[in-house]
């Protein structure tokens, strides 16, 4: 699905002493399919954006669409509940929202409400137990038994479980250890790809955006500051710098090495192994000057 | 030589009867005013070494000895003036209305007279560069300055150890280097020991020495440089290896003659300058 932002705004506590704006006149569009990463500090509004996007809030000024859906100051649709069965979003530290006696009680949760019927929800159940990679031993046990990284998976499952056809993770590996979080943004890469989702991904990881985002918007007191693609988005360091925020590691280095060996080495999003037979290029090419 | 600070002997630890062993006969050995990183995948036993260190947590067997003083029940008050912890979740640890009611919450629990308190308030919020926000309120601070006051709390008890269980994995990237920076400058002035629970790759780079858990045991225990040179056997542990080890591995398979020790991006530069002014 299509999700646009058109000139949004979104005042908190609008027409008190305590009016904030977080948004100002924000506008993007995001194309169906796309996985788009969006970067930026503390409070320069990403959580805002988020709950727009199924609902949760609605924007003060300028409009949201997002596929047929559009919303507006004073303007939702007839079926609120039918966006938000399409739009997945696993907000932070999910675990502190599971609530139900058993795992596979929390994880059928979502899709119940959405009148999914019985033997469907079974199937569906089961499918994302394996696909988040909980044993499925683990459905008939007590979500709050589980350790902190299996009771995230039963809380994504959560969400999955709706088949939404646009996934919002804000900051969906925080505290997990490295593995963890390369198999939990590997296996929403997979899905992404597989079910062919529109994919937003709230992160800090300037890595993570150069591995999976086709897109980046990089937000800035609210407003639009960057956006593009990651490879020329994200080797901008004065702007970044700019908005305190930083150039991915393989960038520093890769500057740091064009500088002193005098000779440019192009970011283009390669690996570590690509990197290193580029720099063995050059150190061949300059000792042949010699 | 410098004095031993902590001491784990043959430690082994469980929730209960029926659970798994969480610590396997663990031992080692900190010193003052060193700083360690201890590292290992979540379920390692790394946090639950933090807990027993304070007496949050006590071992079926084997002892640990804090400042020449064995953790027990008894001892626990005395031990807890020594080892100051700051936890992950910057909103789970206020307790005051304002910055520095809630640094002044640890000492009037000691009984520290007014006149002190008013001085290691000054004393520590200058430290972690906090000190115009003594009248505010905690909720209006950022991540980072919640966690900058949480340290000022504890280091007004004057601790001679001073653990910091994962306190920057929920701030973002300059949260992190605010927390870090402070940490380091206080460490230096204040003769402390310092032990970073962490999974955050720069945390330890910056150690002196780290300490590996893996499966309730201690896997390694070496410096930086020594624990990132088996890039293979962390990886296959669930750990991730900076990203100048990586690059320098990458390196040496592309047949460029390095050392591969570097640590950083200055000496992986010199390392490279050096391999290309012999070619």
């Amino acid at each position: 699905m299509d999700i646009t932002f058109n000139h949004v705004s979104y005042i908190y506590q609008k027409n008190t002493p305590f009016a904030h704006k977080a948004i100002a006149d924000l506008s993007f569009y995001i194309p169906s399919g796309t996985f788009t990463a969006v970067i930026g500090h503390t409070g320069s509004g990403k959580s805002t954006l988020i709950q727009h996007l199924n609902g949760l809030v609605r924007p003060s000024e300028g409009e949201v669409t997002i596929g047929k859906y559009r919303l507006t100051n004073d303007e939702k649709p007839d079926n609120m509940k039918m966006l938000r069965n399409l739009v997945g979003v696993v907000f932070q530290y999910p675990e502190h929202q599971l609530f139900e006696e058993t795992v596979k009680k929390d994880i059928a949760f979502g899709p119940k409400n959405f009148n999914v019927p019985e033997d469907e929800i079974e199937n569906r159940v089961r499918d994302i137990t394996t696909e988040v990679g909980l044993p499925e031993e683990l459905l008939g046990r007590s979500p709050f038994e589980l350790s902190g990284g299996q009771m995230r998976r039963v809380a994504i499952a959560g969400v999955l479980a709706t088949k939404p056809k646009v996934l919002v993770l804000d900051e969906p590996t925080a505290g997990l250890d490295p593995r963890g979080q390369h198999e939990m943004m590997d296996m929403f890469y997979d899905m992404h790809q597989r079910q062919a989702l529109t994919t937003i991904l709230v992160t800090h990881s300037m890595e993570d955006a150069v591995k999976y985002a086709d897109n980046v918007i990089i937000l800035n007191d609210g407003t639009k500051y960057m956006e593009g693609k990651p490879e020329d988005v994200l080797t901008q360091r004065e702007a970044l710098h700019n908005v305190q925020l930083d150039v991915p590691e393989m960038v520093q280095f890769i500057n740091a090495f064009s500088e002193k060996f005098e000779q440019k080495v192009p970011f283009r999003r390669q690996s570590e192994a690509e990197l290193a037979r580029e720099i063995r290029q050059v150190l061949k090419g300059a000792g042949k000057d010699e | 030589m410098r004095n031993k600070i902590v001491e784990f002997r043959n430690v082994s630890f469980r929730y209960g009867e029926e659970q798994p062993w969480v610590l396997k006969n663990c031992s080692f050995e900190i010193y003052e005013n060193e700083a360690i990183a201890i590292i290992g995948h979540n379920g390692s036993g790394k946090s639950t070494i933090a807990k027993l260190m304070n007496g949050l947590l006590f071992p079926q067997e084997g002892e640990i000895i804090i400042n020449n003083r064995p953790v027990t029940q008894d001892s626990i008050w005395e031990i807890r003036k020594d080892v100051g912890m700051v936890f992950q979740n910057p909103d789970n640890q206020f307790v005051g209305t304002t910055v520095q009611d809630d640094v002044a919450f640890g000492m009037e629990n000691r009984g520290i007279e007014r006149d002190e308190m008013v001085r290691r308030i000054n004393d520590t919020l200058s430290a972690v560069g906090m000190q115009e926000y003594r009248l505010t309120e905690p909720h209006k601070l950022s991540g980072g300055q919640k966690q900058r006051v949480a340290i000022a709390s504890v280091l007004a008890i004057f601790p001679q150890v001073l653990i910091l269980d994962e306190a920057t994995a929920m701030l973002d990237p300059r949260g992190r280097t605010e927390i870090m920076k402070t940490v380091t400058n206080v460490q230096e002035k204040r003769n402390l020991s310092l032990i970073t629970i962490t999974h955050d790759l720069q945390e330890v780079v910056e150690a002196e020495r780290v300490i590996v858990m893996n499966a309730g045991e201690v896997w390694d225990e070496a410096a930086p440089r020594d624990i990132f040179a088996k890039k293979a056997e962390l990886r296959k542990i669930g750990l991730d290896i900076p990203f100048v080890a990586a690059l320098s591995d990458e390196l040496w398979k592309a047949g460029v003659p390095i050392n591969n020790e570097a640590l950083n991006h200055e000496e992986l530069l010199e390392e490279l300058w050096i391999s290309h002014s012999i070619t």
